[in-house]
């Protein structure tokens, strides 16, 4: 469970923002500009709220009134960039293991990189560079790499803004498949209302760092 | 006509040393100044840059002053390490540590500056802490910049003269550099030796601005960053 409660002030607005999210799917839409990469990077803590709290599971990861801010290699997060950034000077593999702790075995380690290069269907990419694979290939290394660290919360910038629409309609299916396994939630970020409308379990629009619900989440059994 | 490879010896220990140093201290600070704010940075930016425009003369005689018997540095190397700067090759390593920080520093770090801040970003999503996000991200892919601040701090080490000439003298065999040499071998009319030393000096300036002129347009393109986020 997911929690969040907190406000940051922008050049020319302020982001207002309180939500609560399980192990489902969140699709933040709204024009560029609006606050949306804001709020990914409040949660993942590569920027710090004005002032709220944000909790992940029981974990309070940022509270401005308990003067809490924890950094964001330790917020076991996972962040697909929008244009993926990976890191082009290593190769797939190595960017895929660099998440992973160095004091697991080095075969372990491997294993496990293994095993997520082969759901996502990248196996064959490994040894190549990521100036020498697809846009959707990068995708996948880049969910891949972040999945690798185990996270617990999948934060994901307009993931499949810069692909065609063919490769676009795969990997959607793709990531409803990834999330149904791994069953933590998603939060991702679009422009595209369709592609919310695919994704998201629950949606909501943020214009000028305000939100508006406009998909409530489900109550499923689960 | 006596030749002697002295000069050419001594110029290249004094670069080699220089670069170094230079390299020891440029990549700490330039990774710091790129990536942080703070009080008085422009201040300490324009003295970090600031002997790349001082005359010669200046820095000279500064470095006399700070590094003489009675300087304060110079008396601080005395009793911690017994190392006496002035008439020495130290004087001359120390006037080329000066002037060629600069040119390596600014090279750093608009290489540093370049780097996609969103790929240091997803470092830190993935763990890293800013020690590993610096030696495994940032410098790597400011490699081109931090060697060609190396290869430009080398040749300004190699042919600083006016600095170099008040704090370590001109000591034949001791001190006298190249640059050093081709003044005093020009001065005293031995103008063969004072050729055969411009001919190496031009030869080899030629070489790095070609070599980094080069490289500057040849194929790297693993090393070309990704497109930026907003």
């Amino acid at each position: 469970m997911i929690k969040m409660n907190f406000h940051k002030k922008l050049p020319s607005f302020e982001l207002r923002i309180d939500l609560t999210l399980d192990n489902r799917i969140l699709a933040i839409v709204g024009p560029s500009g609006a606050g949306k990469t804001t709020l990914l990077q409040c949660v993942a803590g590569l920027k710090k709220p004005t002032g709220g709290e944000i909790k992940i599971g029981d974990k309070v990861v940022f509270s401005s009134e308990q003067r809490i801010c924890v950094p964001a290699r330790q917020r076991r997060i996972g962040y697909v960039f929008q244009d993926y950034a990976l890191f082009p000077h290593m190769t797939v593999e190595q960017n895929i293991l660099y998440g992973k702790q160095k004091k697991e075995r080095s075969a372990e380690r491997k294993l496990a990189a293994n095993d997520i290069l082969e759901t996502l269907k990248i196996g064959h990419l490994k040894s190549r560079y990521p100036m020498e694979i697809s846009g959707g290939e990068k995708q996948r290394v880049a969910l891949a790499r972040a999945l690798m660290t185990e996270p617990e919360l999948m934060l994901l910038d307009e993931p499949l803004s810069a692909l065609d629409q063919n490769t676009r309609d795969k990997l959607q299916q793709e990531l409803l498949k990834v999330q149904n396994q791994w069953r933590i939630p998603f939060i991702l970020v679009t422009h595209d209302m369709r592609e919310a409308e695919i994704l998201g379990d629950q949606i909501i629009k943020i214009d000028q760092g305000k939100m508006e619900v406009m998909k409530k989440l489900q109550e499923t059994v689960i | 006509m006596e030749f002697s490879i002295t000069p050419i010896l001594l110029s290249l220990k004094v670069a080699v040393a220089s670069v170094l140093i230079v390299s020891c201290l440029v990549i700490p600070i330039a990774g710091h100044m790129a990536k942080r704010d703070f009080l008085g940075k422009d201040i300490v930016e324009s003295i970090l840059t600031l002997p790349l425009v001082l005359p010669p003369s200046v820095v000279g005689f500064m470095l006399l002053y700070l590094f003489g018997k009675n300087g304060p540095l110079g008396k601080l190397l005395e009793s911690l390490f017994n190392i006496q700067v002035v008439f020495n090759l130290w004087g001359a390593v120390i006037a080329a540590v000066v002037v060629s920080f600069p040119l390596m520093y600014q090279s750093v770090k608009a290489a540093i500056e370049s780097v996609d801040p969103n790929l240091e970003n997803a470092a830190r999503t993935l763990g890293a802490g800013e020690f590993r996000v610096f030696w495994t991200i940032t410098l790597p892919l400011a490699r081109n910049g931090v060697l060609a601040g190396f290869v430009l701090a080398f040749a300004r080490s190699l042919g600083e003269f006016g600095a170099t000439l008040m704090i370590a003298g001109n000591i034949p065999g001791r001190t006298q550099t190249m640059s050093l040499a081709i003044y005093f071998y020009s001065e005293s009319g031995m103008t063969q030796q004072a050729m055969i030393l411009v001919l190496i000096m031009t030869a080899f300036s030629f070489l790095v601005i070609y070599g980094l002129n080069r490289w500057g347009k040849g194929p790297n393109h693993r090393s070309k960053r990704g497109i930026m986020n907003d």
